[in-house]
Order: structure tokens, then C-alpha cells, then sequence
């Protein structure tokens, strides 16, 4: 089975904040002693029990703790295991969760500066997505402000899932500051859990909350291009992580369909929805929701229309494929190498300055 | 017209030869509660009703949480000529609309039918006056029409009463829900009405809409119309994963789920995905034995309006073929401003006998008639 060309870029490795102690050094003397005195939990999200499958692969796991903690293990089982050039770092530490935005501040700085000092200044290989409070988005556009002359940091990360849709306006700070910077905003699958992960409810199985993110990638996808936010941003990309892909041409099928029929509500949308999408909306390729045939894969291909739009991503530590089968079958040897290298290099600018 | 007729090859067979139609997904409305709601409904509901209105999950008394995209969502033409709410006349409905496209079949599926009430009883008093009226003033006296049994499915056993008591009445051809449901539908509370379904051989229609009060987004309420109208098919995506999760299917292998108003494309990528994460969480869902797309293919049909409309035909073709020809029923929403023309849509192409099984012969094999 497919394995990347050597060079990849890899746009969504993990590596996971250990435990609570390991922030200690770079949260502020209040933090610090506020997580003490008020024996602050793990803020591991219910997205990623500890233990679930898909959070780590088997052979990626280690005996005991949490997967992708270890430098070392991630230099061989990700880096050197699929021989990739680059790889952009998601931390999925929650901070998005808290409930006090001053101490999702907090948290997010300290996991910015764990990033960067324990993994950025060791790996030369390894980028990373600078996390922001979406509790309060001018604080989140005040971390980018702070951390954006570090080429280091390529994106802004979000979770899929927040109190309100990503498009509305009250997002935008967020969106204006990446912009300025020159950052995607990297949008990852999870939620803040202020509602409830479907539209109808909350799920009884984990496996539902897993299959929804599909769907709230969709509706986040229609908030994001309703509500203006390319028209606003024209220079802004937007990249879906853990996403899945294979939903994305027929969701923009109905969108824009009923753009069609109701483009007086949002005259700001002056373009059908797949052109706005192809210019500045991207999607990993794990998890490879796509049909398992090599020939459908193909087909489903030509429905995007574009060879622009996928980026190549390993998930490490997360189980989406075993042995090095990285890649869908069904991938032409030209698509492969854009997947894995052009689209990324394309899409991050910020990769480009370096690796040339 | 000529032009119209030469890219779409389904509407040389609609016009030219009045290939006859089922449309499933037809809304009719009394012209008024009071008229024609209130002599099937007890003196109480009418007084609860003249006090209270119909208080559902929603901000607002009346018309929807956000204005649609024209008055009543209806078309500009189909407003009867001698007053009343659009589907509200059936010898209008009659010319307008069954006569004109050869409809030999119309699946009625009323909207203000008491679904999703705040209170249960209420509910259950009002979706069996509105199946009294069905019978009434549409089915009784248009033999094409057919009627949907809606019932109170927020109380499981209500709408168990409800269904038993249509058991066997050839007015009726389906039971009726709407998708945003106060809890994913698969969720053990709904499951009886599923158990009535399969024992009584009715298949069950979840139409767009819905009152459950969850924001219709997992990231909360989005601004627009158009979000909300999109949103039905994520809806649909999470009470599907729902239903084949909880192995729904696998306890009642016989039951039959239609999908209406909430688009059908999406379905391929659902059951990629779906496969997936039960391969991934295999130990979690014991009682579900096969992987979901399988359900999907045995147990699940999508009306097709709104038409989903790719720039290529092409690519339409291929998601029929990953959904299954006979799994689409055909649709037309009306009198809804969004409603589909059947010679216009744009069907892929397809020899004659699969083109008349998409617009008749697929819902008269799954409804019987």
C-alpha cells in the first residue's frame, strides 16, 4: 500500500503535553499556583479518551502515559518512519475547553512556550500551530500578535466545535490577526462541548462523536464562507484537520445550490461556494473517509475538481492507517507529490522561507 | 425548451411521453386549524390551542426561527386563486400540480402537525387530528394522494397508539417524523415507535426540520437561512450514524427509513466514514455486526429534493450509483419555494426502465401501492 514520496510534509502531528507539571515552567506565578492550590485536573479533552483507538495507534503507544510525548519516538515512528521533511505540530492540550477565558489565556501562552521550547528548539524538522483562546478572541489575536515573528509558528489552530459557529463575526479578530500575519487558520476536529456535538443531541457511543466531526467540519465550512469571512479576508486560508475530505464536494454541491436560490441573504457571497472553497480552504488526508476501491477513489477525485486542495498528514499518533500506508490508494504519482509537497508548500507560506 | 430538452434526457421522457410520477414529499395545509383542525380535536386542545398556540422549542409564536426565503416558503404561483395558504386547495392542487406533471402518486407530509409540541399530550391530540383531517379534506377524496401518520415521536408511547390505530388503513402509507429530534434518533426512547414500524410493516419518513431545541449546528446557531436549510443534512448524517449505531437496523432488520427533504449526496461519504469508525471502535458497538454502509444500502431511501446540482452530470451519476438507483425517490417539496421540477432536474443519464423507477416505481415498490 502507498507510502508518501520521501520529502513529504506531514500537516497535522501531535505531539501531547504529558501531563499538567510538564506547563508548570511557563504558566505565570498566579497559574502556577492556582493549579496547586486548586489541584487543577489534566485538561484532556473527551474528544481523545487516553485509551481510545483512535488516539493511539498500537505500535505507537507506549507503556504506559499518553502517546507522542517522546521526542525520540516521534523523530523515528513519524519523521524519519515516513521521511518527511516537515511537520506542523497540533496540540490538542484542551484550553479551549476552560471556561474562564483568562485562564484559557494563561494556558494557551504556556502551551505555546512548551512548544516551542520543547520541541521546536530540539527538532529542527517540526513546526507548529500557535493554540489561541477562543473564549476570547482578542486575547487570541493577542497570543498570534505575540508569537507571530517566530517563523516557527505556521498557523493559528481552532477546534471545529465552539460556542458559536467559526464564521460569525465574533471570530473575526482572530481571523484579522492571522491575515496580517501571513497564518492560516487551522481548523482541528474536537469540540469546546458548550453544545451538544450533533444537531440533535448528545450521542450515546464515543464512535458517534467521532463520525460527527464530519459533519460540523460541514456546517463550519457553510458558516465560514456565509458569513463572509473569505470576503472580509481575501488572503486568509483556512485548513481542515482530521476532517476527512471525501464529504467536501457534496456538501458544496447543496451549498451552493441554495446559494443560488438565496443569495440575497448574504450578498457578500459573490462567488458559488466550491470557487470560494478551491481559493482558500484546504483538508488533510487522515482520516481517509473515502471509498476503499482505487477506482471510486479516483472518481471521487475528479469531483473536486481541483488538485489543489489536500494536504498530505500522517495524524501521529492518531490510528487512521497501519504500516506505512499513509497515502490513498488510487493516487496518481503527480497527485501524490502535490498532496505531499506542492499544496502544503503552497499553502503555508511561512514553510516555503525555510525550506528553500 | 428545446435546449432544456436535449441536455436532460429525463425531461424528453416527462413530457414527451407523460412518464407517470411519484412525488414523495408533498405538504398540504389546512386552509384553517379552525375549520378543519378543531372538529378532530377535543374542546380541551382547541381552548389549550386558542390560549397557548402551538409553543414548540423556538423563540418565536409563530413562523420559523429565521424568515424564509419567501413568504411561507411557498411558490409566488402556487397560491390558490381562491384564497388559502399555498396546499391549502386540492382542486388547485389538482391542476396546478398532480394533472400538470402526471403524478400518480403524491406522498402527503403536513408540517404544523403538532410534532415537536413542548407538551406531549397536546402533541399526540393535535398529530392524530391532523391525520383525521388527511383523511378528511386530501386522501378520501384524490386517490393519488397518500397520507403520512404523523405522530408525537418525542413520547414513544403515543406515537405507538398513534401508529396501531392506522394499522391497515390504505389512507396511510408511512409513518412521519421530522429530523431534529430532542435526541439522536436512535436513542433507546424512540425505540418502540421503530418496533411498531417494523411489526406493522410501515416504512418511517424523517423530513427536514424539527424541534428538538439543540442548536442545529455542533458549534452552536448559525446567522442565515441558508444554514439552517443546509443544516438538514447534517441533521440527517447524525440521526443516521445514531440509528445504525445504536444497531437500530440490526434489532429491526425490516425497518424502512426515508430520508426526505435532506438532500441524498452526502450518503456515499457517510457510510465511508461510518465504516471506518466502527472498524476503529469495533469493541464499543457489539450489537452492531456489519459495517454501517451495509445498513445504509438494506434499510435506507433519500427523497431527492432538494436536487443536489454538481456542474457535471457526470459526477451526479456516480454518487447515484455509490447510493443505489433504487434507494432515490423523487420529489418535488410542493408548493415550497425550493420545489423541483421533474423535467428539469438534472437527472443523470440512465436507460428507460432505471429512469422510471426513479420517478414512479422505486416508491410504489416501497410503499405497496
Amino acid at each position: 500500500m502507498p507510502a508518501p514520496p520521501p520529502g513529504a510534509i506531514d500537516c497535522d502531528l501531535h505531539p501531547a503535553v504529558p501531563n499538567l507539571k510538564a506547563l508548570l515552567p511557563y504558566l505565570d506565578d498566579h497559574w502556577r499556583d492556582m493549579v496547586v492550590q486548586r489541584g487543577v485536573h489534566e485538561l484532556d479533552s473527551i474528544s481523545y479518551p487516553n485509551n481510545a483507538p483512535v488516539t493511539a495507534r498500537q505500535d505507537w503507544k507506549p507503556a504506559t502515559g499518553k502517546a507522542g510525548v517522546d521526542l525520540d519516538r516521534v523523530r523515528a515512528e513519524a519523521l524519519d518512519g515516513f521521511r518527511t521533511d516537515l511537520a506542523i505540530c497540533n496540540c490538542l492540550y484542551g484550553v479551549q475547553l476552560l471556561y474562564t477565558e483568562d485562564m484559557a489565556y494563561a494556558f494557551a501562552r504556556a502551551v505555546n512556550d512548551w512548544m516551542a521550547a520543547e520541541w521546536l528548539d530540539k527538532e529542527p524538522r517540526l513546526r507548529a500551530s500557535i493554540v489561541v483562546p477562543p473564549q476570547n478572541p482578542d486575547y487570541a489575536a493577542a497570543e498570534i500578535d505575540r508569537l507571530a515573528g517566530d517563523k516557527r509558528f505556521v498557523q493559528v489552530l481552532m477546534l471545529v466545535m465552539d460556542e458559536m459557529p467559526l464564521g460569525r463575526r465574533r471570530y473575526w479578530p482572530i481571523y484579522r490577526a492571522a491575515e496580517r500575519h501571513g497564518l492560516p487558520i487551522g481548523i482541528h476536529a474536537g469540540s469546546s462541548y458548550r453544545n451538544p456535538v450533533t444537531s440533535v443531541g448528545w450521542p450515546t457511543y464515543y464512535a458517534e462523536d467521532s463520525a460527527a466531526q464530519a459533519q460540523a467540519f460541514q456546517s463550519t465550512l457553510s458558516s465560514l464562507i456565509m458569513e463572509g469571512v473569505f470576503a472580509e479576508f481575501p488572503d486568509l486560508k483556512v485548513v481542515l484537520l482530521e476532517s476527512g475530505f471525501a464529504w467536501l464536494p457534496a456538501h458544496l454541491w447543496r451549498l451552493g445550490k441554495f446559494w443560488r436560490g438565496l443569495r440575497m441573504e448574504t450578498p457578500w457571497v459573490d462567488r458559488h461556494p466550491m470557487e470560494i472553497a478551491k481559493d482558500h480552504v484546504r483538508l488533510t488526508i487522515q482520516p481517509r473517509d473515502a471509498p476503499p476501491s482505487p477506482e471510486d477513489f479516483e472518481r471521487l477525485m475528479t469531483h473536486f475538481d481541483s488538485d489543489e486542495m489536500l494536504l498530505f498528514s500522517t495524524d501521529y499518533p492518531h490510528w487512521q492507517f497501519d504500516g506505512d500506508d499513509a497515502l490513498p490508494a488510487g493516487l496518481s504519482p503527480a497527485l501524490a507529490e502535490k498532496i505531499c509537497r506542492t499544496n502544503p508548500l503552497a499553502t503555508y507560506p511561512r514553510l516555503k522561507e525555510i525550506v528553500a | 425548451m428545446t435546449v432544456e430538452t436535449i441536455q436532460n434526457p429525463g425531461a424528453a421522457i416527462a413530457a414527451g411521453q407523460k412518464l407517470a410520477i411519484a412525488d414523495c414529499d408533498i405538504h398540504p395545509s389546512p386552509k384553517s386549524v379552525e375549520k378543519e383542525v378543531f372538529p378532530y380535536l377535543e374542546k380541551r386542545w382547541q381552548d389549550h390551542y386558542n390560549t397557548y398556540g402551538l409553543l414548540l422549542r423556538q423563540p418565536y409564536q409563530n413562523g420559523p426561527a429565521y424568515p424564509k426565503g419567501q413568504p411561507d416558503a411557498a411558490r409566488r404561483d402556487a397560491y390558490p386563486p381562491n384564497g388559502g395558504r399555498p396546499g391549502s386547495d386540492l382542486a388547485f392542487m389538482q391542476t396546478h400540480h398532480l394533472d400538470r406533471y402526471n403524478i400518480q402518486l403524491g406522498i402527503l407530509n403536513p408540517l404544523r402537525s403538532g410534532q415537536g409540541l413542548q407538551n406531549p399530550d397536546f402533541a399526540a391530540a393535535y398529530c392524530k387530528a391532523v391525520n383525521d383531517w388527511q383523511i378528511a379534506e386530501w386522501t378520501s377524496k384524490e386517490p393519488r394522494l397518500k397520507g403520512s401518520i404523523c405522530i408525537p415521536y418525542e413520547d414513544a408511547a403515543l406515537s405507538v397508539q398513534e401508529i396501531e390505530r392506522r394499522v391497515g388503513d390504505p389512507n396511510f402509507v408511512q409513518a412521519f417524523m421530522l429530523i431534529r429530534t430532542s435526541e439522536p434518533m436512535g436513542n433507546r426512547r424512540y425505540w418502540p415507535i421503530y418496533e411498531a414500524c417494523a411489526k406493522n410493516n410501515i416504512p418511517l419518513a424523517v423530513h427536514a426540520f424539527g424541534f428538538g431545541g439543540s442548536p442545529v449546528t455542533g458549534g452552536g446557531w448559525p446567522s442565515f437561512y441558508i444554514e439552517d436549510m443546509v443544516g438538514h443534512a447534517q441533521s440527517a448524517q447524525n440521526l443516521i450514524s445514531s440509528i445504525v449505531l445504536e444497531g437500530v437496523f440490526e434489532r429491526w432488520p425490516s425497518l424502512k427509513l426515508i430520508i426526505v427533504e435532506a438532500g441524498f449526496a452526502w450518503a456515499p461519504s457517510l457510510g465511508w466514514r461510518l465504516d471506518r469508525v466502527w472498524r476503529q471502535n469495533r469493541h464499543e458497538l457489539p450489537h452492531v455486526k456489519r459495517p454501517p454502509s451495509e445498513y445504509m444500502r438494506q434499510n435506507v431511501w433519500y427523497t431527492t429534493q432538494p436536487f443536489e446540482e454538481p456542474d457535471r452530470r457526470s459526477h451526479l451519476k456516480d454518487t447515484f450509483e455509490w447510493i443505489g438507483w433504487d434507494r432515490l425517490l423523487f420529489a418535488t417539496d410542493y408548493p415550497h419555494w425550493d420545489f423541483d421540477d421533474p423535467q428539469r432536474i438534472p437527472l443523470p443519464r440512465a436507460d428507460a426502465e432505471t429512469r422510471n423507477a426513479f420517478f414512479l416505481q422505486n416508491a410504489r415498490d416501497l410503499y405497496g401501492v
